[in-house]
């Protein structure tokens, strides 16, 4: 991929997410902030569809957006073709991973597995 | 620390007449025996019109010839003698003394330039980047050629390139750039603003190649912004522009 692409998506991803988590912290302020963080409460959000899915999307544009962010800095820490190919696949899997952490909770708590 | 206080009996370029002096602290080094630099000073007369270049000629005449520096033009247009003056990339032949306002002034090679010996770097790097944005214009026809005798251009088509025209390949702007010193790789401003300096002439058909030279992991898109590099240009050319509006073309808001 195009160096070009990729910083669309870095850049795409980090106004989306700009926009999504300011939604996120507007519902948050709907509760107190202690009631809010309740076990139950914190079920109950992953429970309703449309907020586990805004908070799914913010997963996602955030660790595409994080993990490009810590690739562009390790490739200007250091330089090298095998290091540099370490660092763009070793992101590329860590991105993969956290994201598929993260929605493994909210597909647990939908299943009703907690 | 070595120091030269007494000067040689031959007569100097700057007169001695001169009240005024300064304490030039000139960085020595070579790296084929030296682990490390270290600072040479000399007590050097100025006038109000001496250059750094014109004191640091006055050292090699009368104190220490085997001081290296390269310099050629004296008029600041052969881009020879860039060197951090004073902690900051500028060129001796450009520099007076008397506008630096310090009675000691240091002088070394320039950062993110390997050396060669004392204030002379390499400019293999940086030639290289150069050489490789195709700094010239590509056309399939020529003008011996076109039925045209020249491509003439409006005034309006010259302005969008003219002043990086003036680019006279010093270095300064690398030398200033952070993400030289940190990135071994990158191209530096001084070849991204040659490359928007032939993206934008409206004579030249090369674009898309020059854009693909560029947008690449160690391309454009690891400039940060800083414009250390647009402040230190001694010829009014201001890269970190050149290099934001080159990213316009590769982001689509320019074609």
């Amino acid at each position: 991929m195009r160096e070009s692409t990729i910083m669309k998506i870095h850049y795409g991803t980090a106004i989306a997410a700009v926009a999504l988590v300011a939604v996120h912290v507007l519902m948050r302020l709907t509760q107190g902030f202690a009631e809010s963080l309740e076990y139950e409460s914190v079920l109950a959000n992953y429970k309703f569809v449309p907020y586990a899915i805004m908070l799914e999307l913010i997963l996602v544009l955030l660790s595409i957006h994080g993990f490009n962010g810590l690739r562009v800095i390790l490739l200007e820490l250091k330089q090298g073709r095998i290091y540099e190919k370490a660092v763009s696949y070793g992101c590329l899997a860590a991105m993969i991973g956290l994201i598929a952490y993260g929605s493994r909770t909210i597909i647990v708590v939908n299943m009703g597995l907690v | 620390m070595a120091q030269v206080t007494s000067i040689a009996e031959e007569q100097t370029s700057t007169p001695l007449s001169s009240s005024k002096s300064i304490t030039l602290r000139i960085s020595r080094y070579n790296p084929k025996h030296d682990d490390s630099s270290i600072f040479m000073e000399f007590t050097v007369p100025y006038q109000k019109w001496t250059t750094v270049l014109e004191a640091i000629l006055d050292v090699k005449k009368h104190f220490d010839h085997s001081v290296a520096v390269r310099y050629s033009c004296r008029q600041a247009t052969c881009g020879s003698c860039g060197m951090m003056i004073n902690g900051k990339p500028r060129l001796a032949c450009f520099t007076k003394i008397s506008e630096l306002n310090s009675n000691v002034i240091t002088v070394e090679p320039m950062s993110n330039f390997p050396i060669i010996r004392d204030l002379a770097v390499k400019f293999e790097r940086m030639f290289d980047s150069h050489h490789k944005i195709k700094p010239y214009l590509i056309r399939d026809d020529t003008e011996l050629e076109s039925d045209a005798k020249e491509f003439l251009q409006s005034p309006k088509e010259v302005e969008q390139y003219i002043q990086f025209a003036n680019c006279i390949k010093c270095g300064l702007c690398n030398s200033a750039c952070p993400t030289m010193a940190t990135d071994s790789s990158f191209v530096g401003p001084q070849a991204l603003a040659q490359a928007y300096r032939y993206v934008a002439d409206s004579r030249d058909k090369g674009k898309d190649s020059r854009l693909k030279m560029i947008d690449e992991p160690h391309g454009i898109w690891r400039c940060h912004f800083a414009g250390s590099c647009s402040q230190v240009c001694p010829k009014g050319v201001d890269p970190a522009m050149g290099i934001q509006l080159l990213r316009g073309y590769l982001l689509g808001f320019r074609s």
